[in-house]
């Protein structure tokens, strides 16, 4: 990859929550490094990606408990960073594209609006222009008609749409680090590689890091330099997205196998048969960056 | 030890076996939450203390809160008046004790007519929208645009003073909030799937808002009347201070804080007792109203 | 069983004025399995629940046995017909219980035996008697969706809507629905139309796939067809090349349809 260092460095990253029936562990002993790549993060729903995501970003409700060694984003310990600080972190270098775009969003305002707000947030530019930079990036994101899109409340777009506006909206201040929590899960299959080109060459042109998050693991494969693969809240194991395949981790085949094909035949499917003993298993000394 | 924590164990159970047993593993979590909250439980405190001096008046009270004695007019507090007495002799303490079921008579009151017409217009007004919504609103906003004391008072003088009609004008004008507030929740509830799902199971619109969407706006509804509470108090307390609510001699706080103006230089236990007493019911039902609303609002519900 | 004829949906007035389906036609034979594929805001979903009676300002004509449809549906109807949706976080009652929001649909159409019903249901669709009394937010998704698919099945239909039942599951549980849905299709010879926009899921459910995109049909195909690649339409065939994963040199030769 890249020379320049590396973007992003989570150190054993525990995430838990309270709960009536004692404390739950989302996340247990996450730790990975980003350079200036493609970085995708896999697992069943409940396996802790998105509460990993939201960890990095301090994200999360105030009652959760995020422990970590260290999380470092450019040199600057992210950990250190008071909430005012983090604040200035978030949007302008760090983007998250949420999982649920329609909650995201304020219901009162216009998509255009939040859009264009995200954009002067952090900078001084005419009405005019930043309106301007908006219907480009909701053209870039394929949305047909930016125009009346602009005008629409959230409730009255489509969930594709809403992704897409979502997108927009993340990318619109030109972050160096984006972490995209199932963005594109609600996106047909033409507009979502044409959504994910647009962050790849982000990531090849500007040098930006992504952090994807998936649960259709022969996208990710295709689409990833990496691959992270979660259960229960651990890392299972790391990947390169070109030995996927030759994978032999029990859980990482039962994904792999799980899903349907095109030229597969109509029989059932496999499903997943979960062993609770790899939650046991210490992978993440396998973690590391390369 | 091992009992309670069965009990415990029963109610968070993962796999209720009754419909019973969901609601009230549901409701012991709603409970847990809302004791972590000590103001609320001290709002609750005073309000349930209210209650019970309401209930049992006659047995607290030492004197009859009625009958004068012109010779023990104006007595400071002592051991035989703990807050004293009012100009024509009557115990200030027992006044009080039976001014709470008169308070008590008129939140309950207001609530239980002002709540049911604002959630169903509210409701009514949310599902339907288009002409039943625009005709329900502006009814409503009619009578949002006027003071809420003024128009109060003005059913009062129309009415003639009195309680009960104290009651009525202070319910007539406290239902439009609740309506606005319903509408609100209806509509964003409206679109839901699960509104759509019971629709294609073939439910009617009586169905839809009595089992579906009310249930889901009656939480914002009860922290808001809650929070009104104290408001309705100082309404009513308004109105028997200017002669409009309940009538002398009956012990309505307002009512006696009115007659006790006149004696506030020399003889300050006169206003200050039941003025304390309206202040602190009041500030009960605030500190309440914002407990339920951290347990209660759907928002943070998950 | 069900057809669909020349069905035009539009939405709002003057300038916001979106004509969502345009001139829709299909038929879906007895015990089928039809499958609806698009890019999103198609119209999928509005074909769906025009059908469903969800919608009432379209135009053109739907039929069930030979029967038109009106736009205001009797009780009957929703016998006949049910619909399962994307969101199964949405689309279950959040103070209503698994067993409230199963017989409530009992108790509307007065069938009787609510408890047996529900019983036998939650035992259809792989639930045993312990979630009966859970709250959805003691579910998680798939067992969510799982209810919602009793729901559906409860009144025992003879058409089954499915609108992206699980797009928003993961691989895992996606399978553990398509082959529940598979099963019980088989079992009660259900007629389904299923939405989609994963060509995987389609092709691996369906007999017959109709392609739409903006809001007009693009090309009916049978699953066969569809497998062996006997495509007329190039929208048709980018939409295939789109599901063999990303490919950053097929993208460039993506065109707008
Ligand atoms: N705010 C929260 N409070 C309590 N528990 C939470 C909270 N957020 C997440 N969790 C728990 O943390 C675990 C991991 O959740 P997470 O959202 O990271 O899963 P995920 O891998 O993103 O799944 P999905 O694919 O469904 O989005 C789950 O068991 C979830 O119940
Ligand atoms: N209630 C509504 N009011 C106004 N416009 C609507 C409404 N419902 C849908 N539309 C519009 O109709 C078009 C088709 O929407 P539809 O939901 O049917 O798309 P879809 O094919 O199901 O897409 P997706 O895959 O994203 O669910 C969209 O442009 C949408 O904005
Ligand atoms: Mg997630
Ligand atoms: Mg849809």
């Amino acid at each position: 990859m890249n020379d320049s260092g590396h973007l992003l460095d989570v150190k054993d990253l525990t995430v838990s929550f309270p709960s009536p029936r004692g404390e739950v562990c989302a996340v247990k002993n996450v730790s990975f490094s980003l350079g200036h790549e493609k970085i995708g993060i896999v697992g069943e729903s409940g396996s802790g990606k998105s509460v990993t995501g939201r960890a990095i970003l301090r994200l999360l409700p105030p009652y959760a408990h995020i422990h970590a060694t260290a999380i470092t984003f450019q040199e600057k310990d992210l950990l250190s960073f008071s909430e005012q600080e983090m604040r200035r972190i978030r949007g302008r270098q760090i983007s998250m594209v949420m999982q649920d775009p329609k909650y995201s969003l304020n219901p009162v305002r216009t998509v255009g609006e939040q859009i264009r707000e995200a954009y002067t947030i952090h900078r001084k530019v005419p009405r005019r222009q930043a309106r301007q930079q908006t219907l480009e990036m909701l053209t870039a994101v394929r949305i047909r008609n930016p125009e009346q899109v602009y005008r629409l409340y959230p409730h009255e777009v489509s969930g594709g749409m809403g992704q897409r506006i979502m997108i927009a909206m993340m990318l619109i201040p030109e972050p160096s680090l984006l972490i995209a929590d199932e963005p594109t899960s609600a996106l047909d299959v033409t507009v979502q590689l044409q959504v994910l080109a647009i962050l790849d060459d982000l990531v090849t042109q500007r040098g930006m890091g992504l952090i994807f998050i998936s649960h259709d693991l022969e996208l990710v494969a295709s689409f990833c330099d990496r691959i992270i693969i979660m259960y229960g809240g651990r890392i299972m194991e790391v990947v390169d997205a070109a030995n996927l395949h030759q994978s032999t981790h029990p859980y990482t085949r039962g994904l792999l196998n799980c899903l349907p094909r095109i030229d597969g035949d109509k029989g059932k499917l496999s499903t997943l048969q979960r062993d609770a003993s790899w939650l046991d298993a210490d992978f993440s000394a396998t973690a590391g960056g390369k | 030890m091992s009992s309670t924590r069965r009990w415990q164990h029963w109610l968070l159970s993962d796999s209720p076996a009754s419909p019973f047993q969901a609601a009230a593993g549901r409701t012991y979590l709603g409970l847990a939450e809302f004791l972590k909250n000590r103001l609320a439980v001290f709002g609750l405190l005073i309000i349930a203390a209210l209650i019970l001096i309401a209930f049992f008046a006659p047995y607290i009270a030492p004197c009859d809160p009625l009958v004068t004695n012109l010779v023990n007019r104006l007595q400071p507090l002592s051991a035989a008046h703990y807050f004293g007495t009012d100009e024509v002799g009557r115990d200030i303490f027992s006044r009080i004790v039976w001014g709470s079921r008169l308070t008590l008579y008129v939140i309950g009151l207001v609530a239980i007519i002002a709540a049911p017409v604002g959630i169903i217009i509210g409701t009514v007004s949310g599902y339907f929208g288009g002409l039943i919504d625009t005709i329900l609103m502006r009814i409503t906003d009619i009578f949002l645009a006027f003071p809420k004391l003024i128009l109060a008072l003005a059913f009062v003088a129309a009415l003639g003073p009195g309680i009960e009609n104290a009651v009525i004008a202070i319910a007539i004008t406290s239902w439009p909030p609740y309506a606005r507030i319903a509408r609100g929740e209806t509509i964003t509830i409206r679109n839901g799937d699960f509104i759509k799902a019971i629709r294609l199971q073939g439910a009617g619109p009586i169905r839809i808002i009595t089992g579906h969407i009310m249930p889901l706006c009656i939480s914002s509804l009860i922290v808001r009347i809650t929070l009104d509470m104290a408001g309705i108090i100082l309404t009513a307390a308004g109105l028997g201070f200017l002669g409009l609510g309940a009538q002398p001699p009956s012990p309505e706080w307002g009512a006696m804080t009115s007659t006790g103006r006149a004696y506030i230089i020399d003889h300050w236990w006169l206003i200050t007792m039941p003025g304390t007493a309206i202040f602190v019911v009041s500030l009960a039902f605030n500190l309440l109203g914002d407990g339920l609303r951290e347990v209660l609002d759907p928002k943070s519900d998950n | 069983m069900l057809q669909v004829d020349n069905l035009h949906v539009i939405f709002g007035h003057g300038l916001d004025l979106n004509h969502a389906v345009k001139n829709v036609s299909f038929t879906v034979g007895q015990g089928e399995s039809f499958g609806l594929v698009g890019e999103s805001g198609s119209g999928k979903s509005t074909v769906l629940n025009c059908i469903a009676g969800l919608i009432n300002t379209w135009q053109g004509e739907i039929e069930i046995d030979g029967e038109r449809l009106s736009h205001r549906r009797p009780k009957s109807f929703y016998r006949k017909v049910q619909m399962v949706f994307q969101d199964p976080y949405g689309s279950l009652h959040p103070r209503h219980t698994v067993d409230r929001t199963l017989k409530e649909s009992v108790n509307i159409h007065h069938l009787g035996d609510a408890n047996l019903r529900v019983v036998k249901v939650l035992g259809e669709v792989g639930l045993g008697p312990q979630f009966r009394f859970r709250y959805p937010h003691q579910l998680s998704g798939g067992q969510r969706q799982r209810v919602a698919i009793a729901r559906a099945l409860i009144l025992e239909p003879e058409i089954l809507l499915l609108d992206e039942p699980t797009s928003a599951l993961d691989v895992s549980i996606q399978a553990e629905i398509l082959n529940l849905l598979q099963d019980i299709s088989k079992k009660r010879n259900l007629t389904s139309i299923l939405v989609s926009h994963d060509l995987a899921v389609v092709s691996h459910m369906c007999d017959n796939i109709l392609v739409m995109s903006q809001g007009a049909t693009v090309e009916a195909l049978s699953c066969d067809q569809l497998r062996s690649g006997d495509i007329k339409q190039r929208y048709t065939r980018q939409l295939l090349v789109a599901s063999k994963g990303y490919d950053r040199a097929a993208i460039d030769q993506f065109q707008d349809y």
